[in-house]
């Protein structure tokens, strides 16, 4: 068994906000965080993929592939979106990093190959807030 | 020979945005500004660094005190920009589109003036870990 990460990135805009809450139980649970304008952020994620190593190409899977699933499912959808008005996947959830990085697992899972499994998803905010997710 | 040193102090804030000229059509904006024009916003996490050279004080040993600078720069910039929407929140963009160039310009010009001019003063502004600019230019 043999894990590959591959690294990949996208900005965005969102805020942290509870259509149920009003705005002051926002402000008090989400602090800048629920601007009502939005902010932003840099997003890093890595993708960890497991499974055997072919034995005629030597790959776990092709990484040029891999990378290409990630883009057309997952960073074409957000990259330089705002998180909660232009992203279906996000439609009626807490835009999060703990929501987000599950809604891209679901986007990515279902495109590998039946012998290629994703082991792990880590998904910085900035570069000191990260969330990691394996599927559970 | 110069006693001049240089101390850098280094800062963050994140922020939406978006570049659009409004003297221009949704097809210029779009050809000129791509998907940095997307009309709900897009964000970044900036990492700013502030370079400010002068000659050490012979009593301090200091070339200005690093918390005073950081408290400078929190109460001036950090805290007109942090979690904002630049186009929407922060007055200086009012009629500026907020590229890397003009926000950096902006917070030199914000620190210039709360800095005594004996200092030398250079902004360096991280848009992406991969994208970023340097005012003024050295």
């Amino acid at each position: 068994m043999v894990y590959l990460t591959r690294l990949e990135h996208f900005n965005a805009a969102h805020k942290l906000y509870n259509p149920k809450w009003s705005a002051e139980k926002n402000e008090a649970v989400f602090g800048k965080c629920a601007n009502e304008n939005w902010h932003g952020h840099n997003y890093e994620l890595f993708v960890t993929i497991k499974g055997e190593v072919d034995e005629d190409t030597g790959f776990l899977f092709d990484v040029k592939k891999l990378s290409e699933l990630i883009k057309v499912h997952v960073i074409d959808q957000l990259d330089h979106k705002n998180l909660n008005m232009d992203v279906a996947f996000m439609k009626d959830q807490m835009c999060s990093t703990e929501n987000l990085v599950k809604a891209i697992w679901q986007q990515l899972a279902p495109h590998l190959p039946a012998a290629v499994k994703l082991h792990c998803l880590k998904l910085y905010e900035t570069p000191r807030i990260y969330v990691e997710y394996f599927g559970e | 020979m110069s006693k001049k040193v240089a101390v850098y102090r280094r800062e963050h804030f994140n922020a939406a945005h978006r570049l659009y000229n409004p003297q221009w059509d949704d097809a210029t904006n779009d050809a000129v500004f791509g998907k940095c024009n997307n009309p709900n916003f897009h964000g970044h996490n900036y990492e700013l660094e502030v370079k400010v050279s002068g000659i050490p004080d012979v009593q301090t040993g200091y070339v200005m005190d690093m918390k005073l600078l950081s408290d400078l720069i929190k109460e001036h910039v950090l805290e007109v920009f942090d979690h904002r929407n630049l186009n929407k929140d922060v007055s200086y963009f009012e009629k500026l589109n907020p590229t890397a160039e003009n926000i950096a310009v902006v917070i030199y010009e914000i620190l210039r003036k709360q800095l005594h001019k004996k200092f030398d003063l250079q902004v360096r502004l991280y848009e992406t870990p991969r994208n970023f600019v340097e005012y003024p230019a050295s």
